[in-house]
C-alpha cells in the first residue's frame, strides 16, 4: 500500500471511530428502552467496520485481492438475486451456466486484462447462450420472462459489479500503479452518498421522494446526501486522475446513478414482496442492498474514465 | 471421531451452499422432545433440516429414512448409521406381522427427537402430496411429543432431481408452532390439519 492509500484508510478509520462514538452516545442517552432506529444505526456502523476491514485486507493483496473480493461479492449478489427470482426446473442448465461459467469467466477476463471480451461477454455471448440452454429443456411456460430474469441477474450482479475491478485494467497516463485508489474513491463516494442520504433523511427528511418504491427516501435526504457526498468526492480529487471540478462532476454523476440504482432495485424488491435482498450484513440486509447504488454507478464510471482519461491506442 | 468430522463437514457444506437460515416462527430452539415433520423434495432435505438445528439439539435429533435407499451400499450404511444416526424404516413392508413404526417408537421412547417426511416420497411438484398415516399413529401413541411443522423452501431448486451439480441458492427453514394434540379426531381429519399447518409455513409464491 502506498502513502495515499494508508492515509485514506486512516481517515475512514477515524470517521468510523467518530460514528461509533456517536452511536454509543445515542444508545446511552436513549437509556434501557430499546430504540430500533438507534440499534439499527449501531448495527450498520459495526457492519461498516467489518466491510472496511475486508476491503482493506483485499487492498493489501493488491489487484488480485480486489478481483477475488469482487468475485465473491458478485457471487453473493447473484445468489440473492436468483433466490428471489422464481425459475422453473428447466432453467437449471441456464442457472448452472450463470453460476459456474459466466461468473468465473467474467472475472478471469478482467484478471487477464482482455477488455475486448469482458465488455461483451455477458451482454452478447451469454445473452444468446442462456435462452438457447433454456429452450433445450422444452418448457415454454413464461419463457421470455424466465430468460430475461436470468440475464438481468447476470447483468446486475456480475457484469455491473465487475466494472469496479475492471478499473484496474485502465492505463491512465500519469496514474500508473495507482488504480486501486480510483476504486477506493468510487466506492467511498457512492457509499458515503448512501450514508449521508440516510443521515440527512433521518435528520431533516419531510417530503417522500418515491413513496411507493422506497418510503424511507426523502427529498431532503436526496439533496443533502448527494450534495455533501459530491463535495467529499471533489475534495478527494488528489487521489484520482481528475482535477477538483472533474472530480466534483464525476462524483455527482455516480451519486445520481447510485440513487437511481437504489430506486430500481427497490422496485424489484417491492414487486417480489420483500424488504431486503438477503440477511448477510446485519443492519443493512443483503449484499445487493448494500451494493444497489454501486451496480448502477460503476459501469458508467468505468466507461467515462476510459473515454476521457485513457488515450486510444494508435 | 471420523463420524463426527464427517458430520461437521457435511453440515458445514450444506450451510455454506444454501445459507440454511432457520426461522423459528412458531416455537424456539429448545431441547424438548419433538417430531419435526417437513416437506420432501430432495435427498438433501433432512441434511439441511438437521444442519439448521443448534448443535445441542442436533445430537438428539434423528432423521427417519427409507431402509431400501440407505442400506444399498457400504458408504450409505456408514452415513446413515454412524454420521446421521438415522432411524431406518421398511417402506416396502417386508413382513406383514412387524409394525413398520416400531423403530420410530423405540427412538421416541429412548428420548430422541425425530425428523419425518410424511409425504413418504419426494414431491417434485408445488405444494404437498397427501400424508401417509404414520404421523397420525405416532402422534396417538406418543402424545407427549411436540409435532413441529417445518417448511423447507427452495431446496428443490438447489438440488433438482436427477441433477448432479447443486446450485448455490439460499434456503430458509420455517419452524411452525406445535400442532395441537389430537383428541377424538379421525385419522383423515388429523392428517389434513397437519398438512394444512405445514402448508401455512410455506412462503407465498408470487
Amino acid at each position: 500500500m502506498d502513502h495515499n492509500t494508508l492515509l485514506l484508510f486512516a481517515a475512514i478509520g477515524a470517521l468510523l471511530l467518530l460514528a461509533s462514538a456517536i452511536g454509543w452516545l445515542l444508545k446511552r442517552r436513549s437509556g434501557v428502552t430499546p430504540n430500533p432506529v438507534i440499534d439499527n444505526l449501531n448495527a450498520r456502523i459495526n457492519a461498516w467496520w467489518v466491510m472496511v476491514l475486508v476491503i482493506g485486507a483485499a487492498f493489501v493483496f493488491g489487484d488480485i485481492g480486489v478481483i477475488l473480493l469482487f468475485y465473491c461479492v458478485s457471487f453473493y449478489a447473484l445468489r440473492e438475486f436468483m433466490t428471489l427470482t422464481p425459475t422453473r426446473r428447466s432453467d437449471y442448465p441456464a442457472l448452472v451456466a450463470a453460476f459456474y461459467f459466466a461468473l468465473p469467466m467474467q472475472y478471469l477476463l478482467i484478471a487477464v486484462d482482455w477488455y475486448g471480451l469482458f465488455t461483451i461477454f455477458i451482454p452478447v455471448y451469454l445473452f444468446l447462450l442462456l435462452p438457447i440452454l433454456a429452450s433445450l429443456g422444452g418448457d415454454t411456460t413464461r419463457f421470455l420472462e424466465r430468460a430475461s430474469k436470468v440475464q438481468w441477474g447476470l447483468m446486475i450482479a456480475v457484469y455491473c459489479i465487475s466494472a469496479v475491478p475492471a478499473l484496474l485494467t485502465l492505463d491512465i497516463p500519469g496514474y500508473a500503479g495507482r488504480n486501486l485508489l480510483l476504486i477506493a474513491w468510487l466506492i467511498m463516494v457512492v457509499q458515503l452518498s448512501d450514508v449521508l442520504q440516510y443521515v440527512c433523511g433521518k435528520l431533516f427528511g419531510k417530503h417522500q421522494i418515491a413513496p411507493r418504491l422506497s418510503p424511507s427516501k426523502t427529498v431532503e435526504g436526496f439533496v443533502g446526501g448527494i450534495a455533501l457526498a459530491s463535495l467529499a468526492g471533489a475534495l478527494l480529487y488528489w487521489i484520482t486522475p481528475f482535477n477538483f471540478w472533474q472530480a466534483a462532476l464525476m462524483a455527482l454523476t455516480v451519486n445520481l446513478l447510485g440513487f437511481a440504482g437504489g430506486l430500481v432495485m427497490s422496485a424489484i424488491k417491492r414487486d417480489r414482496g420483500v424488504k431486503d435482498w438477503g440477511h448477510m450484513i446485519e443492519g443493512h440486509g443483503g449484499m445487493l442492498d448494500r451494493l444497489d447504488s454501486v451496480c448502477f454507478a460503476a459501469p458508467i464510471f468505468f466507461h467515462f474514465v476510459r473515454y476521457w482519461w485513457v488515450p486510444p491506442l494508435v | 471421531m471420523l463420524a463426527a468430522l464427517t458430520a461437521f463437514a457435511i453440515t458445514s457444506a450444506a450451510r455454506l451452499l444454501t445459507g440454511a437460515r432457520a426461522l423459528w416462527l412458531g416455537c424456539t430452539a429448545q431441547p424438548v422432545q419433538r417430531l419435526y415433520y417437513a416437506n420432501h423434495s430432495s435427498h438433501g432435505d433432512f441434511v439441511l433440516l438437521w444442519a439448521s438445528l443448534p448443535p445441542e439439539l442436533r445430537r438428539s435429533t434423528r432423521p427417519v429414512a427409507g431402509a431400501d435407499y440407505w442400506q444399498r451400499d457400504g458408504l450409505r450404511r456408514y452415513l446413515i448409521h454412524q454420521v446421521f444416526n438415522g432411524v431406518l424404516i421398511d417402506r416396502e413392508r417386508g413382513s406383514a406381522h412387524s409394525n413398520p413404526l416400531q423403530p420410530m417408537l423405540d427412538a421416541l421412547d429412548n428420548g430422541d427427537s425425530l425428523i419425518l417426511f410424511p409425504e413418504g416420497t419426494r414431491n417434485l411438484e408445488e405444494g404437498l402430496l397427501p400424508f401417509k398415516s404414520g404421523l397420525f399413529h405416532l402422534a396417538r401413541a406418543r402424545p407427549q411429543v411436540e409435532l413441529i411443522p417445518v417448511w423447507i423452501a427452495n431446496l428443490s431448486r438447489v438440488m433438482p432431481k436427477g441433477r448432479a451439480l447443486p446450485l448455490p441458492l439460499l434456503c430458509t427453514l420455517s419452524f411452525g408452532a406445535p400442532l395441537q394434540p389430537l383428541e377424538t379426531e379421525s385419522k383423515e381429519a388429523f392428517l389434513e390439519r397437519a398438512r394444512n399447518a405445514l402448508l401455512a409455513m410455506a412462503p407465498e409464491e408470487a
